[in-house]
Formats: structure tokens, C-alpha cells, sequence
């Protein structure tokens, strides 16, 4: 008999097995499905933690001040130099009008601080340039730079001055991130154990029709094949109910979810990647419905 | 055609549970041998043995020259393919129709979709049961599950059939009825071991009897009686 027909014997083998034993069946897939719901919601908890982090992570900035006989082209130089620092993500500059009308508004009830500029007469605050890094570990040796080339006109680096926040930031974040992936790890391994024993117990269930194909004269791939296509089946379908059931949840929490931080559309973000999501789970409710169920049947087979 | 040679089997090395006790035994083709002794003597153990269900403590085991005992575990469902079994406990899948129980034995065996519907309304004809060829075991009765474990056993054709007990659990018609079937399988040239208690049975059919007691052959008769 050619491997084809034998593979489709299999196949309808498999699901009519599936079919048949209904109750077991939606047990099973009940529980994987709870199983992937749990890594579903580990994959969104990490797509809003990432956002929030970099969020926070774009606000660290360093700022350089000019001095005031600064001429435009001493600062377009200036300026030349930094954006070609291949840890350099942005720059802004900031001139000294725009300085003294962002002070002027910031400062707009303050009747006393706008006499006193008006005082003064001169525009008293320096041009600036805002810089943004690649990565925060990198404002170091970018200031570093900076201090080093000793360009006149600049005045002020204030890195040095909020060194320690900003490491002591750029730490906390590699933690967060750090335990996040290992919370990851560890609700993945629960997923894993839960998935396996629940069909481990399913297989269980079927080992005395195990014994009985052997001392009928089945292969071991014959018996183990429609209970490999169960396991498919099982992964397939959860992964399909996972979906379903996230389709609502994310349309109702999203909102909730953007008061705390409207960056993060949790709705959207679903939709977006609603492919790769239901490619995902289908690829892990699959591997493990089919890994779960070869295991659990070797020790029946040896018969 | 089948050898059993100086075959032991013991269960338990500590409290000695010796099952089987230096036997030896030969089976000619096509013979019937009724096999008989108390419960415990052995008979089931020695099927058991021969489907390498069990392994033997002791001994060797042959099937049309093949050495059963020494092929590889992996290899044993081609072994068993040659060997049409029937079970006490008939052993039907109990997710399958008749119908399907039949023809899994088959479709274990790599046979094509049209020999197998050629084969199985056949047999099914023949112990019987054509018209609960869709009824799933729990919709039958003890003696039509025995059938259907009969049919299966036959559909191959096999050219040793084992039976264990196959009447223990049906009335007395009905297990004249499988006596009656058993006894054409035999007319058509399949060698019968079959294992029993029931004695009536086993005066009835005329002939070689091999009686079992605590492990060993105690008389081994061409037209036997049981005699224990």
C-alpha cells in the first residue's frame, strides 16, 4: 500500500477519533485554549510594557547649551558633527528666539519673572541643541565626544549633570525587561506542562485501544498517527477559540488600557498583527498538541 | 507449524509465581487443540506468550520456523499479523463500529480500500453479523462482540488462530454457535489452539486435547477428553 493512502488512513483515522470522542476532545481543547490564552496575554502584556518602556526610554535626552556669541555657523558645524555619530537618533535645535518664547509662555503667569526679562532686555537664555541616542547607554561617550573635541562656542553638556539618573534609569529598564523575559519563560513552561499533562490524560484514557491495535498487528506509527492528527487538530482549533475569544477582550479593554497610556492601542495592535498572532498560536497549540501526544503514547505502545 | 520449546514462565522471582514450567509442545497444521486445565494452569499465559504479549523467563517459541521470541519488539506487529486472535475479554475498539473493528485489522495489515470492502461484509456474513456491521461494541450483545472479535480474527487469513476463553462469557447457545464456527475454520485448513474450561466444549469436539495443571502438560491425547 503506497505511504500516501496509508497517510490518509491516518488522517481520517484521526478525525474521526477526534469527532468520536466529543467530551474528550472539548476538554482538551478547552484547557489548551486557556493555555494560549495565557501566552496571548503575556505577548500583549509585552508589546504595552514595551511601549511604555521605550516611552520612557525616548524622554531621557541630553542637552548642550551655546554660548551666547555663538554664530550660526559655529553651531551648524557643531550640529554637523553630532548627527554624524552613528549612536545619534535625533537632534533638535533649539534657537535663542524660540528659547525665550518657550520661557515666556512657560512663564506666562508669573507677572514678576516677565518684568525682570524685560529688565534685562537682551535675550538672556543660549541657543541649545537636544540630543537623542540610539540607546541610553550611549549618552556617555557621546558627551565624552563632545568634552573632548572642546568646541568653543559650546558652553554647557548636561549629561555630566544627570549622569547618575540617567544610569541609574537605563538600569532599570534592562531590569524590568530582564524579568519580563523570564516571567515570559516561566508562564511559557507552565503553558507547556499544563498542554502536555492535559493530553497526556487524554492518551490515558485511550490505552487500553493502544494495547489492543498492537496485539492486532498494527505499527507503531499506525497507531500513533491518527492520535498525532488529534493532536493537530486540538492545537488548530485552540488556537482558532483563542483568537475568537481575544476579539472582544482587546475591543473593551483597549480603551480602559489608553487612559493609563494612550500610546499603546491594544485593539489596534491586536488587529494589526491578528495574522502573525493566529500564525503563532496555531504554531504552538500544533507543537505541542503533536509533541504532547508522541510522548504520551510511547509508554502505551509497548505492547 | 508451531513450537513451543521448553517454555517457563515465571512472574514474580521472589514469591515464585510460576505461571508456565518447562513446556514443550508441538502443533501440526490445520490440528484443533483444545487446550484445558483449572483457572491459573497456564493456558492463557501460553497464548500470551506465543503473541509475545508476555515474555518467556525460559525457552523459545516458533511460528512456521520463525523463532517468535528473539524478533525485535519493533518488528513483533508483522508477527502478530500472521496470527488471528480472540480474546476472552474480545478486545474491540470501543470508538469503532463492527464494521471498522473488522477492518482495522486489515488496514493494520496495509490492505487496499477495495479488498477491505470486499473482505469485511464477508466475514461478517459468515460469523453472522451482517446486519449490525454499524453497531458499536456497547450496542452489542456478549456473543455478537465475541463474533465480531472472531470475524476480526479471521479476515487476514490468518493460518493459526488463537482463541482464549472465547465462550467463557456467552450463554449456551451461543457459544455453540462459535464452537460451530470455529470447527468450519478449521475444515477450511486454519490451525485452532483454542483455551478452555468448559468441559462439554471441549468432549465435543473430538479432538487433541492437551491438558494443562500448575504450569506443566499433564496429558496430551489426539481424540481427548477433558479430563483434569
Amino acid at each position: 500500500m503506497s505511504k500516501l493512502s496509508v497517510f490518509k488512513r491516518i488522517l481520517k483515522s484521526g478525525y474521526l477519533s477526534f469527532r468520536r470522542n466529543d467530551w474528550l476532545s472539548m476538554a482538551t481543547i478547552m484547557i489548551m485554549t486557556i493555555a494560549l490564552f495565557i501566552m496571548g496575554n503575556m505577548i500583549f502584556l509585552g508589546a504595552f510594557a514595551s511601549t511604555v518602556l521605550n516611552g520612557f526610554e525616548s524622554k531621557i535626552d541630553v542637552s548642550v547649551y551655546f554660548k551666547q556669541e555663538a554664530t550660526e555657523d559655529d553651531i551648524a558645524t557643531i550640529i554637523k558633527d553630532v548627527k554624524s555619530l552613528p549612536d545619534v537618533a535625533e537632534i533638535r535645535y533649539v534657537t535663542k528666539e524660540d528659547a525665550l518664547a518657550r520661557f515666556k509662555d512657560l512663564h506666562k503667569d508669573n507677572a514678576l519673572i516677565l518684568t525682570a526679562l524685560d529688565e534685562i532686555g537682551d535675550n538672556p537664555l543660549q541657543a541649545s541643541m537636544n540630543i537623542r541616542a540610539q540607546d541610553p547607554t550611549k549618552y556617555g561617550s557621546i558627551s565624552e565626544f563632545l568634552r573632548n573635541k572642546k568646541y568653543p562656542m559650546l558652553d554647557k553638556i548636561n549629561y555630566f549633570e544627570n549622569q547618575e539618573v540617567i544610569n541609574r534609569f537605563g538600569s532599570i529598564l534592562a531590569t524590568v525587561r530582564g524579568t519580563g523575559a523570564l516571567a515570559l519563560v516561566i508562564l511559557a513552561f507552565i503553558t507547556i506542562l499544563v498542554t502536555f499533562n492535559t493530553i497526556r490524560l487524554a492518551i490515558y484514557t485511550m490505552r487500553e485501544e493502544v494495547g489492543i491495535m498492537r496485539l492486532v498487528g498494527a505499527s507503531a506509527w499506525f497507531v500513533r498517527g491518527p492520535f498525532l492528527v488529534a493532536g493537530v487538530l486540538y492545537g488548530l482549533i485552540a488556537a482558532v477559540a483563542v483568537m475568537a475569544v481575544f476579539f472582544p477582550i482587546t475591543w473593551a479593554a483597549s480603551p480602559k488600557l489608553a487612559i493609563l497610556v494612550p500610546q499603546f492601542n491594544l485593539f489596534a495592535y491586536f488587529l494589526n498583527n491578528f495574522f502573525l498572532l493566529l500564525g503563532v498560536m496555531s504554531a504552538v497549540g500544533i507543537l505541542l498538541g503533536v509533541f504532547s501526544s508522541f510522548i504520551a503514547i510511547r509508554k502505551y505502545l509497548k505492547v | 507449524m508451531i513450537f513451543f520449546d521448553n517454555i517457563s514462565k515465571i512472574y514474580n522471582h521472589t514469591s515464585s509465581s510460576v505461571a508456565l514450567k518447562n513446556v514443550t509442545l508441538k502443533i501440526q497444521p490445520k490440528e484443533f487443540v483444545s487446550i484445558v486445565g483449572s483457572s491459573g494452569a497456564g493456558k492463557t499465559t501460553l497464548l500470551k506468550l506465543l503473541l509475545r504479549e508476555e515474555e518467556p523467563t525460559k525457552g523459545k517459541i516458533f511460528l512456521d520456523g520463525l523463532e517468535v521470541t528473539s524478533v525485535k519488539k519493533d518488528d513483533l506487529h508483522h508477527v502478530r499479523r500472521r496470527i488471528g486472535t480472540v480474546f476472552q475479554d474480545y478486545k474491540l475498539l470501543s470508538t469503532k463500529t463492527a464494521y471498522e473493528n473488522v477492518a482495522f485489522a486489515m488496514e493494520a495489515a496495509g490492505r487496499s480500500d477495495e479488498t477491505i470492502e470486499e473482505d469485511v461484509p464477508q466475514v461478517l456474513e459468515i460469523v453472522g453479523l451482517a446486519d449490525k456491521k454499524d453497531n458499536f461494541p456497547h450496542q452489542l450483545s456478549g456473543g455478537e462482540k465475541q463474533r465480531v472479535a472472531i470475524a476480526r480474527a479471521l479476515v487476514n487469513r490468518p493460518n493459526v488462530i488463537l482463541a482464549d476463553e472465547p465462550t467463557g462469557n456467552l450463554d449456551p447457545v451461543s457459544t455453540w454457535e462459535i464452537i460451530k464456527l470455529f470447527q468450519k475454520i478449521n475444515e477450511f485448513g486454519t490451525t485452532i489452539l483454542f483455551a478452555s474450561h468448559n468441559k462439554d466444549v471441549v468432549d465435543a469436539i473430538e479432538k487433541r486435547v492437551v491438558v494443562f495443571d500448575k504450569g506443566e502438560i499433564v496429558s496430551d491425547k489426539e481424540k481427548g477428553k477433558y479430563d483434569v
